[in-house]
């Protein structure tokens, strides 16, 4: 490893943390344009990623060149959140936010139980092409692994496309109207089951793209894969402010920061903790701003 | 006048649960009329709407629209016919830009072109609004919120509008400058349905009112006699 604090130091940590900090704000995106429009924290959300993981894999297996594999992953994760907000969230739409909750761990239950009947419990290799898993290696210490890169672009052109569609066309401003007032939305024409769909297809499909860079970083499927992605998701949501965009993608890259600073900095006898020094910090800073970083800031007149 | 209403109520009962709301009531709106809809709190008067707007289903009884049944049909369909609602409380969209909530009023229309002239309409109209098209709905004072709130409406192009309490929380100068700006749309042609507690307001603006108490029609009445109407006069203007 390099010397703690030289150049080559600082320069790659920076690399990991938009390496990993892209694949969180990803994840973290799309769920929170879930509770947006549903206030619905989609346990299955996790599911959804591990569920577009298995059709990627069936087609890699089939032969089918790797941009193919990666659309089919995006797609199929974007069906996967569809089929979800039909048959488990759309019929117990005005429930208690808790039914919604609870409603999705038997989602991601279910689905997770579904995967190991079809494709067993145990981990299946994901081979990625050569272009994702080439590592840089430019000078002295320094190393770029090119999955921080792709990582990086993808969020890049996927957020960026995302900001330009909830900001200036009508269907995305019609889904922000929905999130926050569905029966004003809906007293302007717009049908707010159209948009929740739209908005949990658009979000399964950010988290179907983040799941080829997690896949890519441990190399394998398993139908629990799902459980920790869900749960980096919350915890960037939290951090940033929860339940918006602009909040999911802040927390996603914090959270990918200090995972990778922390990793870098600690002294190897502690590095084990990091996990649990990451949640320390998270808890100190809900007690000092509980709405997340980007939380409530402006006076609002009723 | 012989002329068709373009909004009709036959008989309608409403019900939220086990509590009802109306009772039979039946009402008309004729094109180009403002119907003031008054009554004390609790009257039926919102129900009234929300039974128009398709956001309740009423119990028994019809809606009909430019002579079709539009009973039960869902929200967004009868806000695309053209029955532009401006919701009690305002309820813009606060944390959407001025010129955001605007842009949505005119979602049905799928029209740039259209957008773009029912937007100068309404900032000549409101143009309270032409300087903060880019701040925050939220921000803006009530009053403000009340104007966005109408000028969102408008840029749908109602058919018929319909008016939730629009003075409601309003410093007395402020409702002037909104009643103002509705006289200027009924001269416009407007047709308007308004829900109002301050009967007074309303009575200068209308050409008809009903009068509910207790979810039923008690009282119907062209706007000028009601306000001679000594039964109106005792209990709703507290002479």
């Amino acid at each position: 490893m390099h010397a703690v604090g030289s150049l080559e130091f600082w320069i790659q940590q920076m690399i990991n943390a938009l390496g990993l900090g892209s694949q969180y704000a990803l994840m973290a995106v799309g769920l929170a344009m879930v509770f947006a429009v549903m206030r619905l924290i989609n346990f299955a959300h996790g599911t959804v990623m591990m569920g577009g993981a298995y059709i990627g894999l069936l087609l890699l297996q089939r032969g089918l060149p790797f941009p193919l594999v990666a659309a089919g992953t995006i797609l199929g994760a974007a069906a996967l959140g569809v089929l979800m907000e039909r048959i488990a969230y759309r019929p117990i739409r005005g429930a208690p936010d808790v039914a919604l909750f609870l409603n999705s761990f038997a989602v991601a239950v279910f689905l997770e139980n579904i995967a190991v009947l079809l494709f067993s419990p145990r981990s299946r290799p994901f081979p990625m092409p050569a272009l994702l898993t080439q590592v840089f290696h430019p000078w002295g210490d320094l190393f770029i692994p090119s999955i921080h890169l792709w990582a990086f672009g993808g969020a890049l052109l996927a957020l960026g496309g995302l900001a330009f569609f909830v900001t200036r066309t009508r269907i995305g401003l019609a889904m922000r109207a929905a999130a926050e007032n569905p029966t004003a939305a809906q007293l302007m024409g717009i049908e707010v089951g159209k948009v929740t769909l739209l908005a949990f297809a658009i979000g399964s499909a950010m988290a179907g793209l983040a799941v080829l860079f997690w896949v890519a970083h441990i190399g394998t499927v398993q139908p629990g894969m799902g459980f920790e992605p869900v749960l980096k998701a919350f915890v960037a949501c939290v951090i940033g402010g929860f339940g918006t965009i602009p909040g999911a993608v802040l927390g996603g890259y914090l959270l990918g920061a200090l995972e990778i600073f922390l990793q870098g900095l600690l002294p190897s006898a502690v590095v084990g903790y990091r996990d649990a020094l990451v949640y320390a910090v998270l808890i100190f800073l809900l007690l000092v701003r509980p709405g997340g970083v980007l939380g409530h800031g402006e006076a609002e007149r009723i | 006048m012989g002329e068709p209403a373009i909004l009709e109520l036959r008989e309608i009962d409403a019900a939220y649960g086990a509590i009802r709301a109306l009772h039979g009531l039946s009402l008309q709106v004729k094109p180009g009329e403002v119907v003031a809809l008054l009554g004390p709190n609790g009257a039926g008067k919102t129900t009234t709407l929300r039974v128009i707007s398709g956001l309740l289903r009423p119990a028994r009884g019809q809606v009909f629209y430019k002579g079709s049944e539009i009973t039960g049909r869902p929200p967004a369909a009868i806000a695309r016919m053209g029955i532009i609602q401006c919701p009690e409380g305002r309820q813009v969209f606060k944390n959407l830009t001025v010129g955001e909530n605007l842009w949505l009023g005119a979602y049905r229309l799928r029209d740039p072109g259209r957008e773009r002239r029912n937007l100068e309409w309404v900032l000549q109209l409101f143009p309270v609004l032409k300087e903060r098209l880019n701040q925050r709905a939220g921000l803006l004072s009530g009053g403000q919120q009340q104007m966005l709130a109408i000028a969102r409406a408008l840029m749908a192009e109602p058919e018929v509008l319909l008016l939730d309490e629009p003075s409601l929380g309003l410093a007395p100068r402020v409702v002037e400058e909104v009643f103002e700006a509705l006289a200027r749309l009924k001269a416009q042609g407007l047709t308007m349905l308004i829900v109002e507690q301050n009967a007074e307001k309303a009575l200068g603006l209308a050409d008809r009112a009903y009068v509910l108490e207790a979810g039923r029609l008690v009282l119907a009445d062209s706007a000028a006699r009601l306000r001679e109407n000594p039964h109106l006069v005792r209990i709703y203007l507290g002479r």
